[in-house]
């Protein structure tokens, strides 16, 4: 069920040390999240989710990776 | 089958708080955070669920139908926009310790012990 | 303590901590069988109280309306946390863009981004627009419309380049959105308590359920969450997106 994979994709975004896979995996884990809201008769709650956790977390992540990638190449 | 979401959030809050424990890297520390937060989502709204139940929206049904508890999901739905930006705000604070420290790395961030 | 010792640790630890959640779990009603009073109660009185047929919105927006106004400040200083942490520090100073710069190739956004991005960003708008205004009657109101309406913001930064994204949301303009939907909420909370004797009660006529001018204040509060949360999120966007424009001084020759 989509309880099973809510508890897969959470530790696939834990396990993956790396953040930019980690962002892309917390992109997933949002979707698959907002799918659940969605099988649990909630549509206010999956819409919030899909769109907060597949498209503004993510890109926070990757705005922030990005900063202090910029910082590391500056220092070398 | 009853207790399976149950399980699945404290399945989460565990997984997440390994996540922590563990972080060799700020960001990837930050994102088991939302991780962890995301487990409170799932509780409170399998917590108000009803089998064989409507959405709580009566715009083509009449308002006698059964649905599910709409206060929990009133609850959640603020908390999963609220909750994201608190989670910028750490991102943020993530990307000056870096500019501070140079470094992203919880061990190498700790107070360092006095030169005796 | 090193990482070994402190992985120890966590696994006692962290053992003890789910058994404890579970057995508190189990002492809950079982899953589908939830039956309290209070939400069952306000499913049958939402419609015929209120004519607001989304009873999430509506405890959100008139019940409950006390919690959100608590929300929608932590929104806010969230917001304001952001803006001064990444805020220019003391030898900094932000670089002209990329784009701007006289002679200095940039890459071009590749045909098919600029092309799917101008033609999503039009419905991306207008589908926000139509989230925020009909929280009361479908699945939507305020915080879903904004965030999809900052989406739209986003979308122009990804079609085209920084310096296009500044023109169509200027940061005066984002500001002054954030603050406006924070006072506006609180102006209606205070607009309950001079019009119709407490805090926070819906003061406007509430007509016939399934109109859009319905539900008395909810579609006003609706309104004012989707400003202070566009602007918010838009404003987030764009500081951190600012941040890697952000140059130290001696390095700029």
């Amino acid at each position: 069920m989509v309880l099973f994979l809510v508890a897969v994709c959470g530790t696939c975004v834990v396990l993956a040390r790396d953040p930019l896979r980690q962002a892309l995996m917390a992109s997933l884990y949002g979707l698959v999240l907002g799918l659940l809201f969605f099988v649990f008769q909630a549509p206010d709650v999956a819409l919030s989710q899909t769109v907060v956790g597949a498209v503004a977390l993510p890109l926070m992540i990757l705005l922030a990776l990005a900063r202090v990638r910029w910082e590391e190449e500056r220092r070398k | 089958m009853s207790v399976l979401p149950y399980v699945v959030a404290a399945w989460l809050v565990l997984v997440g708080l390994y996540g922590i424990v563990t972080s060799r890297n700020l960001l990837h520390l930050v994102v088991c955070l939302a991780v962890m937060q995301s487990s409170s989502y799932l509780l409170l709204l399998s917590i108000g669920y009803v089998k064989d139940a409507e959405p709580p929206i009566f715009a083509d049904v009449p308002p006698t139908t059964p649905a599910v508890d709409p206060i929990v999901q009133a609850l959640t739905l603020t908390d999963v926009v609220v909750g994201t930006t608190v989670t910028a705000l750490l991102l943020a604070l993530a990307v000056q310790t870096h500019k501070r420290y140079g470094t992203l790395d919880p061990e190498e961030l700790r107070p360092k012990r006095p030169q005796a | 303590m090193n990482a070994r010792l402190r992985l120890r640790v966590f696994a006692v630890a962290g053992t003890a901590l789910f058994a404890a959640l579970v057995w508190g779990f189990v002492g809950l009603p079982d899953f589908g069988s939830f039956d309290g009073a209070y939400g069952q109660l306000l499913n049958r009185l939402s419609v015929p109280d209120r004519a607001s047929t989304d009873v999430v919105t509506t405890v959100n927006f008139d019940f409950r309306e006390f919690d959100t106004l608590g929300e929608e400040f932590i929104l806010f200083a969230a917001v304001v946390g952001v803006a001064s942490l990444l805020r220019t520090l003391r030898g900094e100073h932000v670089a002209t863009p990329d784009d701007d710069v006289p002679g200095r190739r940039v890459p071009e956004t590749s045909l098919v981004v600029g092309v799917t991005g101008t033609l999503l960003v039009a419905p991306t708008v207008l589908i926000g627009i139509y989230v925020v205004l009909h929280g009361h009657q479908t699945p939507g109101g305020g915080f879903q419309g904004g965030v999809i309406l900052a989406t739209g913001l986003l979308l122009t930064y990804l079609t085209a380049d920084y310096m296009t994204m500044r023109r169509v949301g200027p940061t005066a303009l984002i500001e002054a959105a954030e603050g406006a939907g924070a006072a506006g909420f609180v102006l209606i909370a205070i607009g309950g308590l001079l019009f119709a004797g407490s805090f926070f009660e819906n003061f406007l006529p509430i007509e016939t359920a399934g109109q859009l001018i319905s539900a008395g204040t909810i579609p006003l509060g609706n309104l004012a969450v989707g400003l202070a949360v566009t602007g918010g999120f838009a404003f987030m966007l764009s500081e951190f997106l600012q941040q890697t424009l952000i140059k130290r001084r001696r390095e700029v020759r």
